[in-house]
């Protein structure tokens, strides 16, 4: 079996036909495939993000992750990068699509693509992941412990404005996964956004671990919870392999 | 990730990163996943020079508990009769 993977970083249009860096994992074999937009989280284009990335090159799928900070701070560490999106109140939402979107094109330009792809991402980049299902023809979408899908946009970033209400526009269906200790979500709003999906007909699976808070697929994290991880991994191969067949 | 909690202000002083001293402008407090401390939540703090770039910053993350303690000290200190005269 011929099992040779390539990870590089590429660059590609995104919102505003900006140019923008992103982290790319795919394998070499030249059988036709899916794509996985992975999206970061809040602390950034990081390490653990890049290893997701080509983890589900790994796993059989073409991958990239668009570095959501490349406009505000080329060339910086990932976590400065991060502090200083912070500090600024985040990423708006129409940029993250427009990346998204350029994430996707670039996926479906590439030699062995069927064109369908999932997007992926965890805490902010779950919130993310939910927006892009909102706007953007994708074969499904993966939410892990995304915050602010349900809540209270916070003074201090006017960028996470909630998105629930915007369930009867979700093209695509949704596999949730989700901590019972959470508090960001909490179980109470993995509940109501299951209940509102479920309400306007969406296609749900939502999974969630007693045990396990927010962040339980960091396994660099005290938060890691190794049979929530683990559980959580074999339901998104098996949702990638049903979505993104053919 | 994902409290969001995060108060910014201007503040004036210096502080010594890896490349020496930089005169500091701005900070941001959040209490939220740290980027290396070995705790599910901390309360961070970023002093930063945002004119002198992304990387111009001095970043400390600490325990809740540790964070009050810290906390507490700061005050002590500038509420002590002694320093106050000089303030």
């Amino acid at each position: 079996m011929y099992d040779a993977t390539l990870a590089e970083t590429v660059y590609f249009r995104g919102h505003d036909d900006d140019v923008i860096e992103g982290y790319c994992a795919r394998p070499l074999d030249g059988a036709s495939r899916g794509g996985v937009v992975v999206i970061h989280h809040l602390p950034g284009y990081d390490r653990e993000t890049k290893e997701f990335v080509r983890r589900f090159a790994v796993m059989g799928f073409n991958a990239v992750c668009p570095n959501l900070y490349t406009r505000l701070a080329p060339g910086a560490s990932p976590d400065d990068a991060a502090a200083l999106a912070r500090a600024q109140g985040g990423v708006a939402d129409e940029q993250v699509v427009g990346d998204v979107a350029g994430a996707m094109r670039w996926l479906a330009a590439l030699s062995n693509s069927n064109g369908k792809v999932v997007t992926i991402g965890h805490c902010s980049g779950g919130r993310h992941s939910f927006l892009a299902s909102t706007h953007l023809d994708l074969a499904a979408a993966i939410v892990c412990y995304g915050g602010l899908i349900v809540g209270e946009t916070p003074p201090q970033l006017p960028s996470m404005v909630p998105l629930v209400d915007r369930s009867p526009l979700v093209r695509c269906p949704i596999l949730g996964l989700f901590g019972n200790d959470d508090q960001f979500p909490t179980p109470a709003q993995v509940d109501e956004l299951e209940k509102t999906l479920q309400s306007n007909g969406k296609d749900v699976e939502f999974h969630r671990y007693d045990g396990a808070g927010h962040a339980f697929f960091g396994p660099d994290r005290p938060a890691y919870r190794v049979e929530a991880a683990l559980d959580g991994w074999s339901r998104i191969q098996a949702f990638l392999d049903r979505h993104l067949a053919g | 990730m994902c409290t969001y909690v995060t108060e910014t202000l201007p503040v004036t002083g210096s502080a010594k990163g890896p490349d020496g001293w930089i005169r500091v402008t701005d900070a941001t407090v959040y209490f939220d996943h740290p980027a290396h401390a070995l705790a599910e939540h901390t309360l961070n703090i970023d002093v930063r020079r945002p004119e002198a770039g992304p990387a111009a910053r001095v970043a400390v993350e600490l325990t809740a508990d540790s964070a009050r303690e810290l906390a507490h000290a700061i005050l002590r200190i500038l509420d002590d009769p002694s320093v106050v005269s000089l303030g």
